[in-house]
């Protein structure tokens, strides 16, 4: 990086505080929220809400929205990164870690090693399973102790906020338990497979 | 929704150095770049480019930014509004002049791109600055001589406020298919013949093609906007996966 020319003239804000320990390489601070979405949001319909696991083609649990919000739940309180270099600290959230929903379904570990990740709309990301377990990732269906907003990602969302924020997608339906890594719909799209923030993997290659 | 196949990059995007040949005030807020950039592996309307900017103190900051040049235009341009508190955009929308450097990387994005190839109807909703990858894409079209037909639904704040102002005329003019609607939120000039008001969805209904044509949609702009404006397309009957979407800016709370 020190090959980089210098943009005369630029100064920026610099970085100082939180913004040194707790913001990764090519990211900056925000206090609002901001939205991304491939397409329109989805409408909200709990009375057709359903969320399941499968173990490849073969369903292992699932669950109504009186079921799922039935399951223990778990606050987080975690810094989020997206792609887009827009970080935002101590976010609030509420739902079902993935631990819970394992254990809900008679599992005691994922069923594969790498998980994709369906939601409402088609869209698609994946994850390693080890990823999501062990108190690292949770549906949440609520965000700041309110209801998750539908452009949030609202009914539930995944949350897998150690890696950047497209893979923590939104209106999500259903994991699906794999032996081998397919690829989602960004990670398609350029996007990088993993997406470690402090590896700065945004896109394929990095 | 995976009608777009990667042409997957198996190196990694590198940064690269692109010189400002030449910038363009397009309105009082919103300036083009016209850029060298030795080495730029060619692109396709609709995709962006992350742009690094580096202190003499080694700070850098990232922001992305669409591409508003076609793939066939010599050099690339880049169109930037110039945020209040933008830490970048107030830059490269400011201080920067024709011969300085910076960094960038690209192309990205495999989803918000329309491709002469991939035909018509096309229909585009751009609100502000969201225009720029929209403007790619129209002069693509240009460029490949197509006649897919082709609308812009285009809201800007006051006349002033329109990007392109000319240049979309004068596409408009050509009668090879494509229709512009201009609507403006604030004021209406004396003498204005465009629409007056919020984009709703009366006015996608009828400015847009019906839902029966399957037009490609994209809409581009600050988040209400598109939030509004992509939800009342789906609510008219258009397949959620043909309407796509490119946000930016801070979610309004």
């Amino acid at each position: 990086m020190s090959q980089s020319p210098i943009s005369r003239g630029f100064r920026g804000r610099g970085r100082s505080g939180d913004t040194v320990t707790r913001v990764p390489p090519g990211q900056r601070l925000v206090t609002d929220f901001p939205v991304l979405s491939a397409g329109p949001t989805p409408p909200v319909d709990l009375a057709n809400w359903r969320f399941a696991i499968d173990d490849g083609d073969s369903p292992v649990g699932d669950w109504t929205w009186g079921q799922f919000n039935a399951l223990p739940q778990t606050d987080l309180t975690v810094d989020i990164h997206c792609v887009t270099t827009w970080s935002k600290l101590d976010t609030s959230w509420r739902g079902v870690t993935i631990d819970a929903l394992l254990e809900a379904a008679g599992l005691s570990e994922p069923p594969g090693p790498f998980a994709l990740i369906h939601c409402d709309g088609g869209y698609t990301t994946n994850v390693p399973s080890e990823d999501l377990v062990d108190g690292k990732a949770m549906i949440a269906t609520q965000f700041d102790g309110e209801t998750l907003d539908p452009e949030h990602g609202g009914p539930a969302r995944l949350l897998v906020p150690h890696l950047y924020f497209w893979k923590s997608a939104k209106w999500v339906q259903r994991i699906q338990f794999l032996d081998s890594e397919v690829p989602g719909f960004w990670e398609e799209n350029g996007y990088h497979i993993y997406g470690d923030p402090w590896r700065e993997q945004r896109y394929d290659g990095d | 929704m995976r009608e777009t196949k990667s042409l997957s990059a198996p190196r990694r995007l590198q940064w690269m150095t692109a010189t400002v040949r030449n910038v363009i005030d397009e309105t009082p807020r919103v300036r083009s770049l016209v850029l060298d950039i030795p080495g730029w592996p060619g692109h396709r309307a609709g995709q962006h480019v992350d742009v690094r900017l580096t202190s003499e103190d080694g700070y850098q900051a990232q922001r992305s930014y669409s591409i508003a040049s076609p793939p066939e235009a010599p050099k690339l341009m880049l169109t930037v509004e110039r945020l209040a508190d933008g830490e970048v955009s107030s830059y490269l929308a400011g201080d920067l002049r024709a011969g300085d450097t910076f960094e960038l990387r690209g192309p990205v994005g495999g989803y918000f791109v329309w491709t002469a190839a991939l035909g018509g109807p096309l229909f585009l909703v751009g609100g502000g600055s969201g225009i720029v990858p929209l403007m790619a894409m129209l002069r693509h079209r240009a460029a490949a001589a197509s006649e897919a037909p082709a609308t812009l639904l285009y809201s800007s704040r006051t006349q002033a406020d329109i990007i392109y102002h000319a240049e979309l005329e004068q596409l408009a003019g050509k009668g090879d298919g494509f229709r512009l609607v201009h609507t403006l939120t604030r004021d209406r000039p004396p003498g204005w013949g465009g629409l007056a008001r919020r984009v709703d969805r009366a006015m996608l209904e009828e400015t847009g093609f019906a839902p029966a044509e399957t037009p490609r949609i994209f809409v581009c702009g600050p988040t209400p906007f598109v939030e509004t404006a992509a939800t009342q397309l789906r609510d008219i009957g258009h397949a959620a996966h043909l309407i796509k979407t490119e946000r930016f800016g801070p979610s309004g709370r």
